[in-house]
């Protein structure tokens, strides 16, 4: 079993103008991913853009895994572009994924934006047990709604425009959601993946009360595999006794961090 | 004439062969090609390296790549102190090439010999150390210190971009340069002593002809060439270092002509380097009087990219006739 493999595209879906679901097809025996990891998909076989570009594992189905991804820039429209039948290169699963809580804590999943591409896998493993949050900037940018309701345990959900949901963001729900539940819940276990602002926000709010959790970040990556040093990120070192802080590499260390890890 | 004489002995192979004794890695013997070839008395399996930088202390890529397969594995440019490294981002892809700005983060030499040479070690290839210092008295530290742990190549790393003190001035003051390489020199006994340039220079003959009167055994050019690049929605630069060092395909024909007008320059072998992708573009650079080559950013596109060009390498030659690689080496300057 090789991290290194090639797979067949079986289907491209087009969920709205930006965003897709990409369903793959291996055509090697590959490692099961778990929640969190993440995989490189080739995009091109040109040189430009040339380096694979890194995807949060979203789904697995009964032929292969299934990403979900936002047209960005080149190589997301190249992705946008693929067709079924064609046959791609993929390195994955790569880093460490969301650890498995200890005993009865209660997991409440933070998603912003292309976030959910991370935390849905993680929704599914807990199987209606999870407190999901869902931000998004409008209602267009919710995706996969169908299926996180079926999923988690109670879905909550905000838009910036107050399209959908709640209005405001989904920090500020999760704040009055913990200002208002707080006392209900024995103990809670944080999972957040978003853009970096809404990571900082959900850590302060998790370190404020006193919260475990984790944050899956997100830097610009090359390799994938730890080598080129590119996707730092600066956390508290644990090793010295002396406070100091070091880098970790996004996609060998993490891509998720505990929370009080990381230094913004 | 000297150039006509060099180019001669280059092609029969005498110059690569001559007094040098047979490393403990030529496992080749059963195979009709010859992939070998020579950087100073280091014999190599065949031709294909790694870049320092691009794979890691080895370890990173042993699940994709045969470490026994490779000519040789360069590692990631060691201090003597760990150094931490530039904030991020660090990286940017560019059409055809990408910026970086990691700032030579690395574990330090003391952790290097203790946790990551004695995994190498398990491979039946040669290990060449990429080493950079503040002062010349680091670099010579660097490589006692390394030449005595038995490593079999010593690669002075005087041409990084990211750096701002010492490494770059190094690699691009004649008289500097000099006295540094002399200095290493007399501390490394065992080792080939390899200097990596800068392609940062006016004239890279006259600096390789440094490298060469100072006592190393090889060349390597050429390392990244610097750049930069701007986001144009937020004004800031793409990179937290705003510079960076430019590689992959888009620097490819500048390291082939650096590598053309050094071959003709100096008598020590060139490492040629820089946008290697394929066993074509490693041809290429043999062509233009590569004795050795190192693939770099390819091994991030694709992971068992070495492997891929060795083939082809052998793939190629076998098409052409040729019994052995070295019958490339220089080959356009005798076309």
């Amino acid at each position: 079993m090789s991290r290194h493999f090639k797979a067949k595209i079986t289907n491209n879906l087009s969920l709205n103008g930006k965003n897709g679901l990409l369903s793959i097809e291996p055509l090697e025996p590959v490692i099961n991913p778990e929640p969190g990891q993440f995989y490189m998909i080739g995009v091109s076989n040109s040189h430009d853009p040339f380096l694979k570009r890194p995807f949060s594992f979203f789904r697995k189905t009964s032929e292969g895994i299934q990403f979900l991804y936002e047209v960005r820039g080149k190589g997301t429209m190249m992705m946008k572009g693929f067709r079924d039948g064609e046959v791609i290169n993929i390195l994955g699963p790569l880093g460490k994924g969301y650890p498995e809580p200890g005993g009865d804590k209660t997991p409440l999943l933070i998603a912003g934006g292309m976030g959910i591409a991370s935390v849905f896998s993680l929704v599914e493993a807990f199987a209606k047990r999870a407190y999901v949050f869902y931000g998004a900037k409008d209602k267009e940018g919710l995706l996969m709604l169908d299926g996180l309701e079926e999923l988690a345990g109670e879905l909550i959900i905000s838009t910036d425009d107050g399209s959908f949901g709640e209005k405001g963001t989904i920090v500020d729900v999760l704040n009055n959601f913990l200002t208002s539940h707080f006392s209900l819940l024995t103990s809670h276990l944080i999972y957040a993946c978003g853009p970096k602002p809404m990571l900082e926000a959900v850590s302060r709010i998790a370190l404020g009360r006193g919260i475990k959790g984790y944050i899956s970040a997100e830097e610009n990556m090359a390799c994938g595999v730890g080598a080129c040093l590119g996707c730092a990120i600066k956390v508290k070192s644990q090793k010295s006794k002396v406070k100091s802080q070091i880098y970790k590499m996004v996609c060998k260390d993490g891509p998720v961090f505990p929370i009080e890890e990381i230094v913004w | 004439m000297v150039r006509s004489h060099l180019r001669h002995s280059r092609l029969s192979g005498i110059f690569l062969e001559e007094g040098f004794r047979t490393s403990r890695n030529d496992r080749n013997r059963e195979n009709t090609m010859d992939l070998s070839v020579s950087i100073g008395h280091l014999k190599l399996k065949n031709p294909v390296m790694t870049a320092s930088g691009t794979f890691g202390y080895g370890e990173e890529y042993s699940e994709f790549v045969d470490l026994n397969r490779l000519g040789a594995v360069v590692v990631k440019g060691i201090s003597l102190e760990p150094r931490e490294g530039n904030p991020p981002p660090r990286i940017c892809e560019t059409p055809c090439g990408m910026l970086n700005t990691i700032g030579l983060q690395n574990v330090g030499l003391r952790r290097f010999l203790k946790e990551k040479l004695p995994y190498l070690r398990r491979f039946d290839t040669p290990v060449i150390v990429n080493i950079l210092g503040n002062t010349v008295q680091e670099y010579v530290r660097l490589s006692e210190a390394l030449d005595n742990a038995g490593v079999d190549g010593i690669e002075l790393n005087v041409s990084c971009p990211n750096v701002k003190k010492a490494e770059m001035i190094f690699g691009t003051d004649k008289k500097t340069l000099a006295m540094l390489i002399s200095k290493v020199r007399q501390s490394v006994k065992r080792a080939v002593l390899i200097t990596k340039l800068s392609p940062s220079v006016s004239n890279i003959q006259e600096f390789s002809k440094i490298a060469e009167d100072s006592g190393s055994d090889a060349v390597s050019l050429i390392n990244t060439i610097p750049g930069m690049a701007i986001d144009i929605e937020t004004w800031r630069p793409k990179l937290a270092n705003i510079t960076g060092g430019l590689s992959g395909p888009a620097i490819k024909p500048i390291a082939v002509r650096m590598v053309w007008e050094t071959y003709n320059a100096v008598k020590i072998p060139i490492i040629g380097m820089g946008g290697i992708m394929s066993a074509e573009d490693a041809i290429e650079f043999m062509l233009a009087g590569a004795t050795a080559v190192a693939v770099g950013t390819a091994n991030f596109v694709n992971p068992e990219a070495t492997v891929a060009i060795i083939s082809g390498i052998e793939g190629y030659l076998g098409k052409k006739g040729m019994r052995g690689v070295k019958e490339i080496i220089g080959g356009m300057n005798n076309a």
